[in-house]
């Protein structure tokens, strides 16, 4: 190491925009963690092309309600997306950020932690969107039916993101290690896709599992999506459940959050 | 007239809990200076400098860095303030030129990141992900990330901690060259000889109070603490002759070497007696009283 004067300060200073910088290089670091672009982006879209090359997926069965296995399991992989990057990959994250100091560091700076939450949510709010997109398109190429109220479907979509952003900041919020953000991940992550119907589908369901279903986030986003696909607005009760998670989990995230 | 300080510590105190970390503490630091603050483990100078950076909220007392108050107005301190801290990391896969560049965009005269790279001899290192680098690399990228905004003003705490003695050496240099830029540091150690080196004036905190305060030289010289002369005389000597000296309290032997305690006027004595006595004193040493003395005696006596 040599030691010279300091550097003099940039004669011209250009300044970007801190927060796409952020965001941008928030992003880069994503891809470079394998394990979540393999598990939020690939697997689901592996997942709807083998379902959609299986022969009998693609016709409608009166078990599942008229709809076809491909149009059953479409929203619950678009559900799976969201979950996934909001509810696993995003607390494991910032709460990996707390321990290490990252969010100390940068509270020493002009650029509030905060803004890497943000910049942390827009990946995770992007992931979900473009993949649940290409879910759609390539479902849509093998032969379900596209959502016709498509208003709806994207109103949905949002709820949705906003439901997964609550629970996975109030995961967040609570979780002191990565450890225990990781652990509380899987113990939300199983049960919400249980009563997203990936192993019994919706139609499939008891009353008794199906009401619970109704009231769980991703029940209720299921039922949103699949009217939105038959062509109805999505019940308001599900669009209200999960607004519900949205406001009641962010609130209390908004409370609990600790930035070391 | 003297310049206003650059920080101001009035009567800190900050509790966790029952637990009071800083109890009363008080400095001010001037524009270019090297300010230190020693201490023991667990005396309150980690939680001292983040009260002043304010990443915490004093329970008492008054601070101002810049004339400005670190919590009510943080956009004025952060953007003249560099701050290191001690276990802060950066996200495993960043790249070492990456975290530069984003650093350098939350300021509004950054400094050069190339430029900085290269002074912090982390060039080389630019693709390096930070979880590859030594840890003598991310220390020295800690440092970086520190003076990427062109503060006037920069916390280091324990910077050299972690680093092997030639990094160390560097760094030091380095911190030198910043200082001679007109950057006002406050430097939070326990390495005696690094406070010794760099440091203009040297706050020592014991149990979350100052209890000493002056540059490293005046804390040394105003401590009674007796010399210490080893040699290996030339010819054989009686210990009688040593030890009948008023300046010398005690001659002991370890092998054929000869140690003689006394005060501070005891090697003139010592050389006179052996310069009779036609002997001469091979592999001399006398340790002198160091700031590492000075320490262990201010904090040793508030113990007792």
């Amino acid at each position: 190491m040599t030691t010279a004067v300091l550097p003099t300060p940039a004669p011209a200073p250009h300044r970007r925009s801190a927060f796409w910088l952020l965001a941008r290089t928030e992003g880069r670091l994503f891809l470079r963690s394998a394990g979540s672009v393999l598990w939020t982006a690939l697997l689901p879209v592996v997942a709807v092309v083998v379902l959609g090359i299986v022969p009998g997926t693609r016709h409608a069965s009166r078990s599942f309600g008229g709809l076809s296995p491909l149009e059953v399991y479409e929203p619950i992989l678009m559900m799976y997306v969201f979950l996934m990057s909001a509810v696993n990959f995003l607390p494991a994250v910032l709460t990996g950020y707390r321990e290490k100091g990252v969010l100390r560091r940068l509270s020493t700076t002009p650029v509030p932690p905060g803004r890497l939450l943000g910049a942390q949510g827009l990946i995770y709010l992007g992931v979900g969107i473009v993949i649940d997109a290409v879910i759609l398109v390539i479902a849509t190429a093998f032969g379900a039916r596209a959502p016709h109220q498509f208003a709806g479907f994207v109103l949905s979509l949002l709820l949705v993101a906003a439901a997964t952003m609550g629970i996975g900041m109030l995961i967040t919020a609570v979780a002191p290690t990565e450890k225990i953000a990781n652990a509380l991940g899987l113990a939300t992550f199983f049960p919400l896709m249980f009563f997203a119907g990936l192993w019994i589908p919706r139609p499939s369901m008891n009353s008794v599992l199906r009401t619970i279903s109704d009231y769980s986030p991703l029940g209720a986003g299921v039922r949103a999506i699949q009217a939105s696909t038959t062509g109805h607005w999505p019940p308001a009760a599900a669009l209200l459940v999960l607004a519900g998670y949205a406001i009641v989990c962010g609130a209390a995230a908004a409370r609990l959050f600790r930035w070391e | 007239m003297a310049s206003m300080p650059v920080i101001e510590v009035e009567q800190l105190h900050k509790r966790y809990g029952d637990r009071t970390a800083v109890a009363d503490v008080s400095f001010s630091v001037n524009e270019g200076e090297i300010f230190g603050i020693l201490g023991p483990n667990g005396a309150g100078k980690t939680t001292t400098v983040e009260c002043v950076s304010g990443l915490r909220k004093a329970d008492g007392g008054r601070l101002r860095v810049l004339g400005l108050d670190p919590v009510k107005d943080r956009a004025g301190v952060v953007a003249e303030l560099g701050v290191q801290l001690q276990h802060s990391a950066l996200p495993p896969n960043l790249r070492v030129g990456e975290a530069l560049r984003l650093f350098s965009s939350f300021y509004e005269r950054p400094a050069d990141w190339r430029e900085l790279l290269d002074v912090l001899g982390l060039g080389p290192q630019v693709g390096t992900r930070f979880s590859k680098l030594s840890g003598g690399q991310q220390q020295r990228l800690s440092i970086a990330l520190a003076l990427i905004g062109n503060p006037r003003v920069a916390i280091l705490d324990e910077l050299t901690t972690g680093l092997d003695p030639a990094a160390r050496r560097d760094t030091w240099e380095l911190i030198e060259s910043v200082r001679d830029r007109g950057v006002t540091i406050l430097l939070v150690t326990h390495f005696m000889a690094e406070a010794e080196r760099l440091c203009d004036r040297v706050a020592v905190i014991d149990s979350g109070r100052v209890v000493a305060l002056d540059t490293p030289g005046e804390l040394t010289a105003r401590l009674d603490v007796q010399q210490r002369i080893r040699f290996v005389p030339s010819a054989p000597i009686d210990d009688g002759l040593l030890s009948d000296l008023p300046e010398v309290e005690s001659v002991s032997r370890r092998g054929e070497e000869v140690l003689v305690v006394g005060g501070g006027d005891a090697l003139a004595a010592v050389a006179a007696q052996l310069a009779r006595q036609g002997v001469i004193a091979h592999r001399l040493r006398v340790d002198q009283p160091s700031l590492d003395d000075a320490f262990l005696a201010i904090t040793q006596h508030q113990e007792s």
